[in-house]
Protein backbone atom coordinates (compact mmCIF):
# COMPACT_ATOMS: atom_id res chain seq x y z
CA UNK A 1 0.00 0.00 0.00
CA UNK A 2 1.24 3.55 -0.82
CA UNK A 3 1.91 6.18 1.79
CA UNK A 4 -1.51 8.33 1.05
CA UNK A 5 -0.95 12.07 -0.16
CA UNK A 6 2.80 11.95 -0.51
CA UNK A 7 1.85 14.64 -3.75
CA UNK A 8 -1.93 15.46 -3.74
CA UNK A 9 -3.23 17.90 -1.16
CA UNK A 10 -5.45 16.35 1.68
CA UNK A 11 -8.93 17.55 1.38
CA UNK A 12 -9.19 18.71 4.83
CA UNK A 13 -5.53 20.48 5.29
CA UNK A 14 -4.98 21.27 2.10
CA UNK A 15 -1.46 20.60 1.80
CA UNK A 16 0.26 17.16 1.26
CA UNK A 17 1.17 15.12 4.33
CA UNK A 18 4.99 15.95 4.79
CA UNK A 19 4.39 19.80 5.02
CA UNK A 20 1.89 19.35 7.97
CA UNK A 21 4.73 17.12 9.51
CA UNK A 22 7.70 19.38 8.89
CA UNK A 23 5.95 22.39 9.88
CA UNK A 24 4.91 20.65 13.17
CA UNK A 25 8.28 20.03 13.78
CA UNK A 26 9.46 23.42 12.97
CA UNK A 27 7.10 24.35 15.82
CA UNK A 28 8.75 22.20 18.23
CA UNK A 29 11.79 23.55 17.11
CA UNK A 30 10.92 27.27 17.89
CA UNK A 31 10.29 26.12 21.46
CA UNK A 32 12.71 24.37 21.87
CA UNK A 33 15.30 27.46 20.34
CA UNK A 34 13.38 29.75 22.30
CA UNK A 35 13.43 28.25 25.29
CA UNK A 36 17.36 28.30 25.08
CA UNK A 37 16.77 32.19 23.93
CA UNK A 38 14.98 32.81 26.93
CA UNK A 39 17.69 31.32 29.36
CA UNK A 40 19.92 33.85 27.18
CA UNK A 41 18.29 36.85 28.01
CA UNK A 42 17.72 35.88 31.86
CA UNK A 43 21.41 34.85 32.23
CA UNK A 44 22.24 38.26 30.78
CA UNK A 45 19.66 40.14 32.55
CA UNK A 46 21.06 38.76 35.80
CA UNK A 47 24.44 39.56 35.46
CA UNK A 48 26.37 41.92 37.25
CA UNK A 49 27.16 45.35 35.50
CA UNK A 50 30.37 44.69 33.68
CA UNK A 51 30.24 41.28 33.97
CA UNK A 52 28.47 40.22 30.75
CA UNK A 53 31.13 39.55 28.09
CA UNK A 54 31.06 42.24 24.86
CA UNK A 55 33.39 41.74 21.76
CA UNK A 56 34.59 38.44 22.99
CA UNK A 57 33.57 37.13 19.52
CA UNK A 58 35.12 38.10 15.79
CA UNK A 59 32.48 40.05 13.90
CA UNK A 60 34.21 39.57 11.04
CA UNK A 61 33.98 35.91 11.19
CA UNK A 62 30.36 35.81 12.23
CA UNK A 63 29.62 38.08 9.24
CA UNK A 64 31.21 36.12 6.91
CA UNK A 65 28.99 32.88 8.42
CA UNK A 66 26.16 35.11 8.47
CA UNK A 67 26.49 36.05 4.42
CA UNK A 68 27.27 32.01 4.36
CA UNK A 69 23.86 30.73 5.64
CA UNK A 70 21.95 33.37 3.50
CA UNK A 71 23.93 32.44 0.35
CA UNK A 72 22.80 28.67 1.32
CA UNK A 73 19.48 29.72 1.69
CA UNK A 74 18.93 31.32 -1.92
CA UNK A 75 20.93 28.40 -3.57
CA UNK A 76 18.64 26.52 -1.76
CA UNK A 77 15.20 27.94 -2.77
CA UNK A 78 16.75 28.01 -6.45
CA UNK A 79 17.59 24.40 -6.29
CA UNK A 80 13.54 23.83 -5.65
CA UNK A 81 12.93 26.31 -8.45
CA UNK A 82 15.41 24.59 -10.63
CA UNK A 83 13.07 21.55 -10.22
CA UNK A 84 9.76 23.08 -10.22
CA UNK A 85 10.86 24.75 -13.94
CA UNK A 86 12.21 20.85 -14.51
CA UNK A 87 15.80 21.62 -14.64
CA UNK A 88 17.32 18.71 -13.06
CA UNK A 89 21.02 19.38 -13.85
CA UNK A 90 20.66 23.27 -12.20
CA UNK A 91 19.00 21.61 -9.28
CA UNK A 92 22.01 19.61 -8.99
CA UNK A 93 24.46 22.56 -9.42
CA UNK A 94 22.34 24.88 -6.91
CA UNK A 95 22.33 21.69 -4.41
CA UNK A 96 25.93 20.95 -4.61
CA UNK A 97 26.69 24.99 -3.49
CA UNK A 98 24.75 24.43 -0.52
CA UNK A 99 26.29 21.66 0.40
CA UNK A 100 29.38 23.32 -0.28
CA UNK A 101 27.97 26.18 1.84
CA UNK A 102 26.78 23.90 5.02
CA UNK A 103 30.61 22.65 5.29
CA UNK A 104 32.17 26.28 4.95
CA UNK A 105 29.97 27.00 7.59
CA UNK A 106 31.00 24.31 9.76
CA UNK A 107 34.71 24.90 9.20
CA UNK A 108 33.99 28.82 10.22
CA UNK A 109 32.44 27.96 13.36
CA UNK A 110 35.14 24.66 14.44
CA UNK A 111 38.02 27.47 13.46
CA UNK A 112 35.42 29.93 16.08
CA UNK A 113 35.16 27.09 18.80
CA UNK A 114 39.07 26.20 17.97
CA UNK A 115 40.09 30.00 19.00
CA UNK A 116 38.02 29.78 22.12
CA UNK A 117 39.23 26.06 23.41
CA UNK A 118 43.24 27.30 23.09
CA UNK A 119 42.41 30.73 24.79
CA UNK A 120 42.99 30.92 28.81
CA UNK A 121 42.51 32.99 31.62
CA UNK A 122 45.12 32.42 34.00
CA UNK A 123 44.76 33.21 37.74
CA UNK A 124 48.39 34.39 39.21
CA UNK A 125 48.99 34.09 42.66
CA UNK A 126 49.81 37.99 42.98
CA UNK A 127 46.36 38.89 42.01
CA UNK A 128 46.75 40.18 38.29
CA UNK A 129 45.40 37.85 35.63
CA UNK A 130 46.84 36.83 32.06
CA UNK A 131 44.47 35.92 29.14
CA UNK A 132 45.57 34.89 25.50
CA UNK A 133 45.92 32.05 23.54
CA UNK A 134 47.85 29.19 24.34
CA UNK A 135 51.39 29.08 22.59
CA UNK A 136 53.15 26.42 24.81
CA UNK A 137 52.18 24.25 27.42
CA UNK A 138 53.65 21.54 27.69
CA UNK A 139 53.76 19.74 31.28
CA UNK A 140 57.05 19.05 31.83
CA UNK A 141 58.18 22.86 31.26
CA UNK A 142 58.17 25.01 33.95
CA UNK A 143 56.50 28.07 31.98
CA UNK A 144 53.20 28.39 29.88
CA UNK A 145 53.89 30.91 26.99
CA UNK A 146 50.71 32.34 25.99
CA UNK A 147 50.25 34.85 23.68
CA UNK A 148 48.07 38.00 25.41
CA UNK A 149 48.46 40.46 28.18
CA UNK A 150 48.14 40.67 32.35
CA UNK A 151 45.32 42.71 33.48
CA UNK A 152 44.79 43.62 37.03
CA UNK A 153 41.21 43.54 37.80
CA UNK A 154 39.53 40.42 36.24
CA UNK A 155 36.58 42.43 35.08
CA UNK A 156 39.36 43.90 32.82
CA UNK A 157 38.46 40.97 30.55
CA UNK A 158 34.82 40.95 30.16
CA UNK A 159 33.71 44.10 28.58
CA UNK A 160 36.14 44.68 26.12
CA UNK A 161 34.04 47.02 23.82
CA UNK A 162 33.39 49.42 26.60
CA UNK A 163 36.36 49.72 28.53
CA UNK A 164 38.96 49.68 25.61
CA UNK A 165 41.21 47.05 26.79
CA UNK A 166 44.44 47.20 25.16
CA UNK A 167 43.95 44.88 22.04
CA UNK A 168 47.70 44.93 21.74
CA UNK A 169 49.24 41.37 22.66
CA UNK A 170 52.73 40.15 22.80
CA UNK A 171 54.02 36.63 24.09
CA UNK A 172 53.96 36.02 28.06
CA UNK A 173 56.12 33.77 29.69
CA UNK A 174 54.60 32.44 32.98
CA UNK A 175 56.30 30.26 35.57
CA UNK A 176 53.84 27.35 36.91
CA UNK A 177 55.05 28.26 40.15
CA UNK A 178 52.98 31.83 39.72
CA UNK A 179 50.01 29.70 38.84
CA UNK A 180 46.95 29.69 40.90
CA UNK A 181 44.61 28.41 38.06
CA UNK A 182 44.35 28.54 35.05
CA UNK A 183 41.02 27.76 32.49
CA UNK A 184 40.29 27.38 29.18
CA UNK A 185 37.05 29.68 26.98
CA UNK A 186 35.07 26.38 27.47
CA UNK A 187 31.51 26.11 28.45
CA UNK A 188 32.35 25.80 31.95
CA UNK A 189 34.08 29.52 32.03
CA UNK A 190 31.11 31.29 32.65
CA UNK A 191 27.59 31.54 31.69
CA UNK A 192 28.16 33.60 28.58
CA UNK A 193 30.23 30.95 27.08
CA UNK A 194 28.02 28.55 28.57
CA UNK A 195 24.98 29.42 26.67
CA UNK A 196 27.04 30.72 23.64
CA UNK A 197 28.23 27.09 23.09
CA UNK A 198 24.73 25.63 23.94
CA UNK A 199 22.90 27.53 21.24
CA UNK A 200 26.26 27.84 18.50
CA UNK A 201 26.28 23.66 19.25
CA UNK A 202 22.90 23.02 18.97
CA UNK A 203 22.68 25.47 15.57
CA UNK A 204 25.46 23.79 14.36
CA UNK A 205 24.28 20.05 14.60
CA UNK A 206 20.76 21.23 12.68
CA UNK A 207 23.49 22.60 9.92
CA UNK A 208 25.10 19.37 10.04
CA UNK A 209 21.88 17.14 10.13
CA UNK A 210 20.12 19.59 7.65
CA UNK A 211 23.59 18.65 4.95
CA UNK A 212 23.15 15.12 5.52
CA UNK A 213 19.28 14.98 4.66
CA UNK A 214 20.49 17.55 1.48
CA UNK A 215 23.49 15.41 0.55
CA UNK A 216 21.23 12.42 0.61
CA UNK A 217 18.34 13.96 -1.89
CA UNK A 218 21.24 15.28 -3.71
CA UNK A 219 22.80 11.90 -4.10
CA UNK A 220 21.05 8.74 -3.95
CA UNK A 221 17.99 10.16 -3.02
CA UNK A 222 18.01 12.10 -6.56
CA UNK A 223 16.83 8.67 -8.36
CA UNK A 224 13.02 9.64 -7.27
CA UNK A 225 13.35 12.00 -9.73
CA UNK A 226 13.39 10.05 -12.44
CA UNK A 227 10.23 7.69 -11.15
CA UNK A 228 8.30 10.27 -9.33
CA UNK A 229 9.44 14.18 -9.99
CA UNK A 230 6.30 15.84 -8.51
CA UNK A 231 7.30 13.74 -5.37
CA UNK A 232 11.06 14.38 -4.79
CA UNK A 233 9.98 18.43 -5.63
CA UNK A 234 7.90 18.00 -2.09
CA UNK A 235 10.91 16.54 -0.69
CA UNK A 236 13.78 18.99 -1.82
CA UNK A 237 10.71 21.57 -0.64
CA UNK A 238 10.50 19.98 2.99
CA UNK A 239 14.49 20.01 3.25
CA UNK A 240 14.43 23.36 2.17
CA UNK A 241 12.29 24.86 4.71
CA UNK A 242 14.36 23.06 7.09
CA UNK A 243 17.22 24.80 6.10
CA UNK A 244 15.58 27.94 6.01
CA UNK A 245 14.77 27.79 9.75
CA UNK A 246 18.25 26.91 10.25
CA UNK A 247 18.96 31.00 8.68
CA UNK A 248 16.65 31.89 11.01
CA UNK A 249 17.43 30.84 14.01
CA UNK A 250 20.93 32.07 13.31
CA UNK A 251 19.67 35.85 11.83
CA UNK A 252 18.67 36.29 15.70
CA UNK A 253 22.07 34.49 17.06
CA UNK A 254 24.29 36.37 15.06
CA UNK A 255 23.48 40.18 16.59
CA UNK A 256 22.86 38.02 20.11
CA UNK A 257 26.15 36.70 20.43
CA UNK A 258 28.31 38.35 18.43
CA UNK A 259 26.95 42.56 18.40
CA UNK A 260 24.95 43.01 21.38
CA UNK B 1 4.63 23.74 -17.34
CA UNK B 2 3.07 25.53 -19.51
CA UNK B 3 4.53 28.80 -21.10
CA UNK B 4 2.62 31.39 -18.89
CA UNK B 5 3.36 28.88 -15.36
CA UNK B 6 7.07 29.08 -16.51
CA UNK B 7 7.04 32.99 -17.30
CA UNK B 8 5.25 33.56 -13.99
CA UNK B 9 7.54 31.35 -12.37
CA UNK B 10 10.86 33.37 -13.91
CA UNK B 11 8.85 36.05 -12.03
CA UNK B 12 9.45 34.62 -8.54
CA UNK B 13 12.71 33.54 -9.01
CA UNK B 14 13.82 37.26 -10.02
CA UNK B 15 11.81 37.96 -6.43
CA UNK B 16 14.28 35.22 -4.62
CA UNK B 17 17.02 37.27 -5.82
CA UNK B 18 15.90 40.09 -4.40
CA UNK B 19 15.17 39.43 -1.23
CA UNK B 20 18.88 37.76 -1.07
CA UNK B 21 20.06 41.20 -2.20
CA UNK B 22 18.13 42.69 0.72
CA UNK B 23 19.33 39.78 3.26
CA UNK B 24 22.75 40.57 1.94
CA UNK B 25 22.54 44.59 3.02
CA UNK B 26 20.39 43.98 5.69
CA UNK B 27 23.02 41.64 7.53
CA UNK B 28 25.84 44.51 6.68
CA UNK B 29 23.26 46.87 8.06
CA UNK B 30 23.26 45.47 10.91
CA UNK B 31 27.36 45.02 11.85
CA UNK B 32 27.55 48.71 10.75
CA UNK B 33 24.52 49.41 13.22
CA UNK B 34 26.24 47.65 16.33
CA UNK B 35 29.17 50.38 16.09
CA UNK B 36 26.91 53.49 16.04
CA UNK B 37 27.38 54.96 20.03
CA UNK B 38 23.30 55.59 19.95
CA UNK B 39 24.13 57.20 23.49
CA UNK B 40 22.17 53.93 25.39
CA UNK B 41 22.83 50.48 24.62
CA UNK B 42 19.40 49.79 24.46
CA UNK B 43 18.89 51.28 21.54
CA UNK B 44 21.81 48.93 19.87
CA UNK B 45 19.73 45.69 20.80
CA UNK B 46 16.85 47.95 19.91
CA UNK B 47 18.10 47.80 15.98
CA UNK B 48 19.44 44.52 16.27
CA UNK B 49 16.68 43.33 16.81
CA UNK B 50 14.56 44.84 14.84
CA UNK B 51 16.70 44.18 11.65
CA UNK B 52 17.12 40.73 12.50
CA UNK B 53 12.85 40.43 13.06
CA UNK B 54 13.04 42.35 9.29
CA UNK B 55 15.38 39.90 7.63
CA UNK B 56 12.85 36.59 9.20
CA UNK B 57 10.29 38.02 7.39
CA UNK B 58 11.96 37.45 4.47
CA UNK B 59 13.43 34.33 4.76
CA UNK B 60 9.96 33.09 6.73
CA UNK B 61 7.90 35.22 4.00
CA UNK B 62 9.44 34.38 0.95
CA UNK B 63 11.56 31.49 1.11
CA UNK B 64 9.16 29.59 3.42
CA UNK B 65 6.57 31.04 1.70
CA UNK B 66 4.55 31.48 4.67
CA UNK B 67 2.68 34.99 2.77
CA UNK B 68 1.07 32.65 0.60
CA UNK B 69 0.50 29.64 2.66
CA UNK B 70 -2.63 27.38 3.69
CA UNK B 71 -4.78 28.29 6.88
CA UNK B 72 -3.59 25.39 8.94
CA UNK B 73 -0.14 26.29 8.55
CA UNK B 74 -1.25 29.63 10.15
CA UNK B 75 -3.38 28.09 12.97
CA UNK B 76 -0.29 26.56 13.95
CA UNK B 77 2.23 28.92 13.81
CA UNK B 78 -0.54 31.42 15.94
CA UNK B 79 -0.42 28.41 18.61
CA UNK B 80 3.35 28.21 18.24
CA UNK B 81 3.89 32.30 18.89
CA UNK B 82 0.80 32.04 21.99
CA UNK B 83 3.29 29.34 23.27
CA UNK B 84 6.73 31.28 22.25
CA UNK B 85 5.26 34.60 24.08
CA UNK B 86 4.24 32.72 27.27
CA UNK B 87 8.06 31.46 27.48
CA UNK B 88 9.33 34.81 27.23
CA UNK B 89 7.09 35.96 29.71
CA UNK B 90 8.06 33.41 32.13
CA UNK B 91 11.51 35.17 32.32
CA UNK B 92 9.24 37.84 33.96
CA UNK B 93 8.52 36.19 36.73
CA UNK B 94 11.57 34.25 37.27
CA UNK B 95 13.62 37.20 37.27
CA UNK B 96 12.06 38.44 40.29
CA UNK B 97 13.89 35.56 42.24
CA UNK B 98 16.80 35.48 40.25
CA UNK B 99 20.11 35.27 42.35
CA UNK B 100 21.74 38.40 41.34
CA UNK B 101 25.29 39.66 42.14
CA UNK B 102 26.46 35.49 42.49
CA UNK B 103 28.87 35.58 39.60
CA UNK B 104 31.36 38.35 40.99
CA UNK B 105 34.77 36.38 40.73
Amino acid sequence: MDIPYTVETRPDTGLYNAKVGIWLFLASEVMLFGALFSSYILLRVGSPDGYWPRGWLNVPVGTVNTLVLITSSITTVMAWASLKMNQFGRFKVFHACTLLLAMTFVCIKSYEYHDKFTHYEIALKDGRFADGHVVSNDPKADHVVISGRYVQDRKDLYDLEARKAPRHHEELSIPRSQIEKMERYGPWHNTYLAIYFTLTGLHALHVIGGAIVIGFLWGPGSKLWKTDPERFTNRIEISGLFWHFVDLVWIFLFPVLYLI
Amino acid sequence: MTAHAQEDFTHHVRRYLYIFYALLVGTLITVGASYIPFGNHAINIAVALVIACGKAFLVAGFFMHLISERKMIYGLLIFTACFFLGLMFLILSAYADFPRMTVTH
